[in-house]
Formats: C-alpha cells, structure tokens, sequence
C-alpha cells in the first residue's frame, strides 16, 4: 500500500458486529437485538445473599436478575422460580448456569422466531465474550 | 510494510483519538451488504490504484474484511 500506519483489523467485520458495534447495509436488520436489549436488567453476584437479591429486583419491577462476574461476564438466571422460593439457598445454588444467549447483531425477527422454537419468554443478549448486553422479553417483539 | 495486526478496542482507539481511516477491501458487493459506518471501500485488486488517491497518508489506516477467514 506504500502507507506508513496500516493497521489490519483481522477479526473484521463479523467481529465488529457482534459486539454491537455500528454497521449498516442492505443485509443488517433494522432493529437488532442489541438495540432493543434491556440493558437494566438487574444483576447480581455470586456471593450475593439470594434474600436480600430478591428484595432489591422485586423493588426494580423485575422478575429475573442475571447473575455475573466482575467482568460483567454472565454465570447464570435467577428466574422467577427461583427468586419466588423463600429458601436459605446461596445465590450460586439457586440460579440456572449457563442460560442461553445470543449475540447483540442478530435481527429482532430472527430473534423472535428462536425464541418462539425453545419456547422461552425471554433471552439473553451477550458479547462473544460471554459479556452481558442486555435482556430481551418474547413479550416486547410480539 | 506488513500491516499491524489490531484487535477491535485498538480500532475504536484509532477512530476516536486518530482520525483513523477505515477501509473495507472486499468487493462492492459486499461492502453494500454489510460494512462498519464510517468505512469507505477498495476492493482488494483496486488498492494500488486507488489508495494514494482516495486515502489521507497522514493519518492511519485500518484494513478490514469480514473475518479470520
């Protein structure tokens, strides 16, 4: 190229979409789940006392709370089962791992469609690294 | 010169605090489809020719295409 700073972004395009990060063209959906991801979903941590999780969600209005790392890595759900149970369990014996989640690129259409194929109300949006995005309700896309 | 290899954090840097300069280097068609706003696009065969006269040599330059592949 004869330039003197060319730097090459090797992950590319697909990378810069997955995170969220703006994009555009004929093939990007007009609303993607990022954009429509609640982003105030509460959060908690492992070493959270589940008792005083609930109270604090239950205060917010939610009924799910996404339990997370320092890095705001996702761990696990604690959904409305679990936060409903007046039980002495830890926040990490009660929560699902491992819940599933899709990347914040993926068009709401799309999204809708495997929401509807698991049968879920809800779904997580996360970066490739697991990060928490947001959380997406069934009920706002239909 | 090899380009620099970046990660997408070191490219937001390069947008933000450099006036980087963004290029796509897959085909027209692709570029139309998907491409990062703010990006313009040479395809690969048309660098050479068209690199001198469409980019800035002062400011960096970041080469992108769609992933590792």
């Amino acid at each position: 190229m004869g330039f003197p700073r060319v730097n090459d972004y090797v992950a590319g395009k697909k990378d810069w979409g997955s995170y969220g990060l703006p994009h555009e063209g004929t093939n990007v959906p007009e609303l993607l789940a990022g954009d429509v991801a609640h982003k105030d979903v509460p959060t908690c941590a492992l070493a959270d006392r589940l008792a005083d999780v609930r109270e604090r969600v239950r205060a917010a209005g939610w009924d799910a709370c996404i339990v997370v790392n320092q890095y705001r890595v996702v761990l696990g759900r604690l959904g409305r089962k679990a936060l409903a149970a007046d039980s002495g369990e830890s926040v990490e014996e009660a929560m699902t791992a491992g819940p599933s989640t899709v990347r914040p690129s993926i068009g709401t259409d799309a999204l809708l469609e495997r929401i509807r194929a698991r049968n879920l109300t809800s779904i997580l949006v996360t970066t490739p690294d697991g990060r928490l995005v947001g959380l997406v309700l069934r009920a706002q896309l239909e | 010169m090899t380009p620099r290899s970046i990660d997408r954090d070191e490219v937001r840097g390069l947008l933000a605090e450099d006036n980087g300069q963004l290029v796509e280097v897959l085909p027209a068609e692709e570029f139309s489809e998907e491409h990062i706003i703010g990006a313009i696009n040479i395809p690969l065969k048309e660098v050479d020719e068209r690199a001198p006269r469409e980019l800035d040599r002062e400011r960096p330059v970041i080469v992108y295409c769609n992933d590792y592949q």
